[in-house]
């Protein structure tokens, strides 16, 4: 049982801290009283079945219910030091540093150089040769450089659907996030271009903090340190992935983990 | 607990429950048949114990295949990864024990023609009586998923040892009597190893049962009292 306890880090530090956050979609309460760190540089993956709440709760982190009339968090979240669910946040700074991948590919319809430069030019005053390397260097983060570096002037809509999702991976890496939140980042994809997900997302682990929803249990169990089951709004079980998936302490995780629910 | 979504699965792992209950029920026959064999001086009783053999060891291919086509198709996951590794596990032990069983029906036949001294097969028989009664135990705490039971059998397996240790004494005792007796109770001392190693294998077994129903090792390190590989005993001159 020693051989995998460097798994996690005691002496990891909490990048964010989900305090007593509740969520309401209009007068329906969506997350109950969820309290949960991400821990730095560790990939959290959060299972459970549709409707439990585990994208909302992801698309709270970034503010994204922000779009949507009708929709409120209330409790804290807090991200060094601030809370991000305040009022006075900058929407536009804190998706910055906590960027999104989401299920379905979404490059924009522009060439493979472009989708990932305009990100950059949003936020930064850049020379085009530092443009250049950022472009370069977010690609070879994504492992997507090798694949498209003869044409980086080609619409990205021309890539596979694996392809795609590393540009968008690409993109949200240019801007050179504190935090990536993955909503099934391999949903739509077959298992060869998940693997390359998966293994990106091991390496980005290195340098970022990650959040990943997925509805693809062996892959929570795969690419992540920690583990939180959800069911119905609540957070069931939060705990180290090695031991969620061998002998989880909720009977509802390990309903849920064999195939044994409802 | 709940049944599995998919009932295919269900009936999966009860075959495998079905399989390893088969084995423990041949490993216990054959221990049986070996020692009778042994007792009776009966060559027929130990060639069936030697065929009984084959038996366990073809069941345990049947009950691996069945593991890794289950860990391939329902990458299992917690309790039921627990249950398929422990059963895979215990198949082994079960394996070992037949081999040992077999290895003592063997013996048997080696020694078939000699008498020997009464009070001999008495400590034998007394100390097989007991590991029949741990296997027996080990087996129904298996199928009953009952830890509790297996911690007894765990700490029981100190008075096999303790029962192996003054066998292991009275057979060189007989030896040192009469050098004639050196061959025959040789036989004797390997069996009546292979009979504390059977027990050990069964401790194995309970160890198991443990980390199948808590999750967790069984944290504590087993009272161990076979001292006769520590002992030396020298003829008086």
């Amino acid at each position: 049982m020693n051989v995998m306890s460097k798994d996690v880090d005691s002496a990891v530090t909490e990048k964010i801290s989900i305090r007593d956050l509740k969520f309401f979609y209009g007068p329906t309460l969506a997350l109950k009283n969820v309290t949960l760190p991400l821990f730095e540089r560790e990939v959290t993956a959060f299972i459970g079945p549709s409707g439990c709440g585990k994208s909302t709760l992801l698309r709270v982190l970034n503010r994204m219910y922000d779009l949507y009339p009708n929709q409120r968090a209330e409790g804290e979240v807090w991200f060094d030091g601030e809370n991000i669910l305040n009022g006075k946040q900058d929407l536009n700074l804190l998706r910055s540093r906590i960027g999104m991948v989401f299920q379905k590919p979404t490059p924009f319809p522009m060439t493979i150089y472009e989708n990932i430069a305009f990100g950059v030019r949003l936020y930064e005053k850049l020379p085009k040769s530092e443009i250049d390397n950022r472009v370069e260097s977010a690609l070879q983060k994504a492992a997507l450089w090798g694949e498209v570096k003869d044409k980086l002037h080609s619409s990205g809509l021309s890539l596979s659907g694996g392809q795609q999702q590393r540009l968008c991976i690409a993109r949200t890496v240019a801007i050179r996030p504190e935090v990536i939140l993955f909503d099934e980042p391999c949903s739509a994809l077959d298992p060869i271009s998940t693997a390359k997900i998966e293994e990106l997302i091991d390496e980005l682990k290195n340098e970022f903090t990650i959040a990943i929803v997925t509805h693809n249990m062996q892959q929570a169990a795969r690419v992540s340190q920690r583990t939180a089951f959800m069911y119905l709004g609540e957070l069931v079980e939060f705990g180290e992935t090695k031991k969620l998936f061998t002998n989880p302490s909720d009977r509802r995780t390990e309903d849920y983990i064999t195939g044994r629910f409802g | 607990m709940n049944e599995h979504t998919m009932k295919s699965y269900e009936d999966e792992l009860k075959l495998l429950d079905r399989r390893i209950a088969q084995m423990g029920g041949c490993a216990e026959k054959l221990l049986v048949q070996a020692m009778d064999a042994l007792e009776h001086r009966d060559p027929q009783l130990a060639e069936n114990a030697v065929a009984s053999d084959v038996m366990i060891d073809q069941l345990e291919r049947e009950l691996q295949d069945q593991v890794i086509v289950m860990i391939a198709r329902r990458q299992p996951l917690a309790n039921d990864l627990r249950h398929i590794m422990t059963v895979l596990k215990i198949a082994g032990d079960l394996e070992r024990i037949g081999d040992l069983s077999k290895n003592i029906a063997k013996r048997a036949l080696a020694v078939a023609g000699e008498s020997y001294p009464k009070p001999l097969m008495t400590g034998m028989r007394h100390m097989t009586e007991m590991v029949e009664g741990q296997l027996k135990d080990v087996l129904d705490a298996l199928t009953a998923l009952d830890a509790e039971k297996a911690i007894e059998v765990w700490r029981n397996d100190q008075q096999v040892d303790a029962m192996y240790n003054s066998l292991f004494r009275e057979l060189l005792t007989y030896m040192m009597e009469d050098p004639r007796n050196i061959g025959l109770c040789t036989h004797f001392l390997f069996g009546a190893k292979n009979i504390e190693r059977i027990g050990d294998h069964t401790t194995n077994i309970a160890e198991n049962i443990y980390y199948l129903v808590h999750g967790v090792p069984l944290a504590d390190d087993r009272p161990k009292g076979d001292k006769t590989s520590s002992t030396l005993i020298t003829p008086r001159q």
